[in-house]
């Protein structure tokens, strides 16, 4: 009995190294998305405080869109928020907003009061129930969304200029062919 | 041409290296003399002709030779000369020959002062280093050829990742590499005492220096990694249980428990298996430490080699050493007899505490560490769940409790049958302290944090209960006051390098405690001539200017500190763009004092003239730091204790100071 604890360090690395292995074929730079080539999850959000209208997923039907994850905590996101601002002047793809995670219902509405309003239509989902749904890792976070409501890509933190030139735009053109 | 050079000087080298694992072994084996001392010449050589290799290395960095394709993807001709030389190991195959040299630096060092180690000893631990030199060099050579040429040579260099120029992180790979290469001593006297079937406390007077050493590199290298965190990445934290820092991380704590279980082996001829084990544990994480770094089997911010077909051939040679010693281990290990008996309540059960805390600590960093790997292996790469701080805190505070609380006691504690009544009567006066500092804690803090009471009660506790043993060891106020003196004069390094280390940990306790329970932080959006208040300190800012430095642009921006009206500091935090590689990087400005640092980031210009501003008070984050270095000077003075030294093997009478404590 005793001698056999000494052959326990052994097996113990012998499990260890059988996970090495298996973990040596998968590419740790890509984030799983379970969504990608799935339709967008059912989820109808209540309207930010002060506006009118709500954020549904049956709102995405029909054209390309972007859905955006963002919050007024969120310092990543007022990185990417300028050029959110200039995708929305120039008119390139509707981006619908889902305010994440807001303590203060006043907070999101005030930030985009100070910051300009990128978004077409905003859902306040202060208890994460869309964000679940969706997979949400962090924020910000963009889903890009075709005419038929299926998740074509995600992408993780900001959007910025290379993202959109390289990857973004593409795929939008594509997917409005 | 020099490049050619260094490559041929490690081919030599490799070759060296294959015969001074083969032929001091087979010379052991056989009691042939003339193969065992081959093993000297061999170790010699070895660290010459990597010398030569690391030398020319070196030299191509230093000149920018862009024929050269790691120059090439890494350095650049307008880099300052510091990150030039650092250059040459902050990329993956420079850095695997620091591995390589630092290896074959430890081999030349038992050969130059291991010349009264008993000769089958000193020639299988060479022939080891040698066999752990040879899968280095086959690694190096095969799948990461530094001196690779790039023909044509190119115009300039790519630029070193601007992350990692910054004198934290030019040294931190050194002193960690240190530390990881220093725990190899260890695993090969341990291999060595598994072939020989024997263990006794010459043996672990061996060991003790070597662990001593790299356990004082690694907490060195620690120190700087979560320092330059703490600067470089802007967030105000030091330490983010990162898999590349808990690499780290763990063998320092297999090494602090194979420190303290080494005293055991040597006072009470016991726990010898159990310590052989934890030689080998020791090293094998810091082969998992370099294995998880460089082969992207776990992703991480600062990794910075990500390829795995190296991974393949890291991992055979993990299954090698590693798979390898745990089966001498398993094979030779029941025959290492213990003949101590132990009694709970004793010095040595107060070290056995300790090692089943650190060990448990391993475990549980080795399990936070890999479970996105397991659940990763098991849904076929669909769920990259990582383990984060609240995991690491939940499971880590509870452990140090009872350790810190023990570490104050086992000093007190007799060997063999102690008294813990008497050990406890005598800690009245730390007791008391703790009492104190809690109760003034209590009446300070704001917003009452249970965790920030029981950090400073075991700071207290165990600052104050090391002291009280050394004035225990003095006699201090028992004897005549030049009598304390005098044993305090005669007191051995090593008890005072206890007492340093033990005290360094109570103000790394308490630094941690301050930074990680009472941070105030502040981010908002600022525009020139806002002031805000952050920990009863004022900072206003007055704008953000472009600013040019030797290879990077930067906006920097300014705050005026002041506190009740009286200026404190001028802070010039910057947010840097580095001109070859487009990448931009946070350069907090700092302000430490005393209880805390004032910490300021700027960051990206927001629309209508306003930034980003986040601003920090950090108290007692400076304690960390210090404490460490009282840690690691602990260290350097143990190792300086003659007892101890390199090369003093041989059995002394019971010296004075352990006699006056008994």
């Amino acid at each position: 009995m005793k001698r056999a604890l000494y052959f326990l360090p052994l097996l113990v690395f012998a499990v260890l190294a059988g996970y090495f292995y298996v973990g040596l074929g998968m590419d740790p730079r890509t984030l799983p998305n379970m969504l990608e080539g799935k339709p967008v999850p059912a989820f109808d959000l209540a309207p930010i405080k002060g506006r009118e209208r709500g954020f549904a997923n049956t709102d995405l039907l029909g054209q390309v869109t972007l859905v955006n994850v963002f919050g007024s905590w969120c310092i990543a996101c007022q990185a990417e928020h300028p050029f959110l601002m200039r995708i929305k002047e120039a008119g390139w793809v509707p981006i619908y907003g889902i305010d994440w995670r807001e303590r203060d219902p006043d907070a999101g509405p005030l930030w985009l009061r100070k910051w300009g309003d990128p978004y077409t239509v905003v859902g306040d989902d202060p208890k994460s129930h869309a964000a679940i749904a969706f997979g949400v890792t962090g924020a910000p976070e963009t889903f890009l969304v075709d005419k038929q409501g299926v998740v074509r890509y995600k992408q993780v933190g900001p959007i910025t200029p290379e993202v959109w030139e390289g990857t973004l735009w593409p795929l939008i053109q594509e997917l409005r062919k | 041409m020099i490049i050619e050079i260094g490559h041929f000087a490690l081919v030599l080298a490799l070759f060296v290296a294959v015969v001074q694992a083969a032929v001091p072994m087979a010379g052991a084996q056989r009691g042939d003399a003339a193969w065992m001392a081959v093993a000297r010449p061999a170790a010699l050589a070895q660290f010459l002709l990597v010398a030569v290799a690391f030398g020319c290395l070196t030299h191509a960095f230093v000149t920018s030779d862009f024929s050269v394709l790691n120059v090439a993807q890494n350095s650049h001709s307008t880099k300052p000369m510091l990150y030039k030389v650092s250059g040459v190991w902050g990329n993956h195959e420079g850095s695997m020959l620091l591995w390589v040299l630092i290896l074959a630096v430890f081999g030349c060092a038992v050969a130059l002062f291991g010349r009264n180690l008993p000769p089958g000893l000193r020639s299988r631990a060479l022939a080891i280093q040698g066999l752990i030199s040879v899968g280095f060099l086959l690694f190096i050579l095969f799948t990461s050829n530094p001196f690779a040429r790039l023909l044509p040579a190119a115009r300039d260099g790519q630029g070193l990742n601007p992350l990692l120029q910054d004198p934290g992180l030019a040294f931190h790979p050194p002193f960690l590499y240190l530390g990881y290469v220093g725990f190899s001593m260890a695993f090969s006297f341990a291999i060595a005492a598994l072939i020989e079937g024997r263990v006794d406390a010459a043996w672990a007077r061996w060991v003790r220096p070597w662990t001593l050493a790299a356990w004082s590199f690694l907490t060195v290298g620690i120190g700087l990694g979560s320092w330059w965190a703490y600067y470089e990445l802007g967030w105000g934290g030091f330490w983010f249980w990162d898999p590349v820092e808990n690499a780290s991380f763990m063998p320092w704590l297999a090494g602090t428990a194979l420190l303290h279980s080494s005293i055991v082996v040597e006072k009470r001829d016991t726990m010898k298996a159990w310590t052989v084990f934890l030689a080998i544990v020791a090293f094998s994480l810091s082969l998992l430490g370099t294995f998880l770094v460089r082969s992207g089997v776990l992703t991480s911010v600062h990794a910075f080699a990500t390829d795995p077909k190296r991974g393949v051939f890291i991992l055979i040679l993990l299954i090698i050493v590693i798979g390898g010693s745990l089966a001498l281990f398993a094979w030779r290990g029941p025959q290492l007899k213990s003949t101590g008996l132990f009694q709970p309540v004793s010095r040595e059960g107060a070290l056995l505490l300790n090692n089943l805390m650190m060990t448990v600590g391993t475990a549980v960093v080795l399990l936070g560490t890999l479970y996105p790997l397991f659940t990763d292996a098991m849904t076929g790469g669909q769920s990259k769940v990582s383990v984060g701080a609240p995991f690491y805190n939940a499971v880590f505070v509870p452990l140090m409790i009872p350790m810190i609380a023990a570490m104050a006691v086992g000093p007190m504690l007799s060997w063999k049958r102690g008294d813990l009544g008497a050990a406890l009567t005598r800690l009245w006066l730390a007791c008391a302290a703790a009492a104190v500092a809690v109760a003034v804690t209590w009446l300070v803090q704001t917003g009452g944090s249970v965790l920030g009471l029981i950090g400073v009660l075991f700071a207290a506790w165990l600052a104050v209960g090391t002291l009280v043993e050394l004035a225990e060891r003095v006699r201090l106020f028992r004897a005549p006051a030049g009598e304390s003196l005098r044993r305090l004069a005669r007191l051995p390094r090593a008890a005072w390098g206890m007492t340093l280390a033990h005290f360094g940990l109570a103000v790394v306790v308490a630094g941690i405690t301050g930074a990680g329970v009472w941070k105030v932080e502040s981010i908002q959006a600022m525009k020139p001539g806002d002031s805000v208040d952050v920990a009863g300190y004022t900072y206003t800012f007055h704008g953000a200017q472009e600013h040019q430095g030797p290879n990077y642009s930067a906006l920097r921006g300014k705050f005026t500190v002041s506190r009740g009206g009286e200026p404190v500091v001028d802070l010039w935090p910057e947010k840097r763009v580095y001109t070859v590689r487009a990448m931009p990087t946070t350069e907090a400005a700092i302000h430490p004092t005393f209880w805390g640092d004032l910490y300021a980031v700027v960051g990206d210009a927001q629309p209508g003239g306003s930034f980003v501003t986040r601003l920090y008070f950090n108290p007692l984050v400076g304690w960390m730091w210090a404490g460490g270095l009282i840690m690691v000077l602990g260290g350097v003075l143990s190792l300086s204790d003659r007892r101890y030294r390199v090369g003093a093997p041989t059995r002394r009478r019971v010296p004075a100071g352990a006699a006056a404590r008994a």
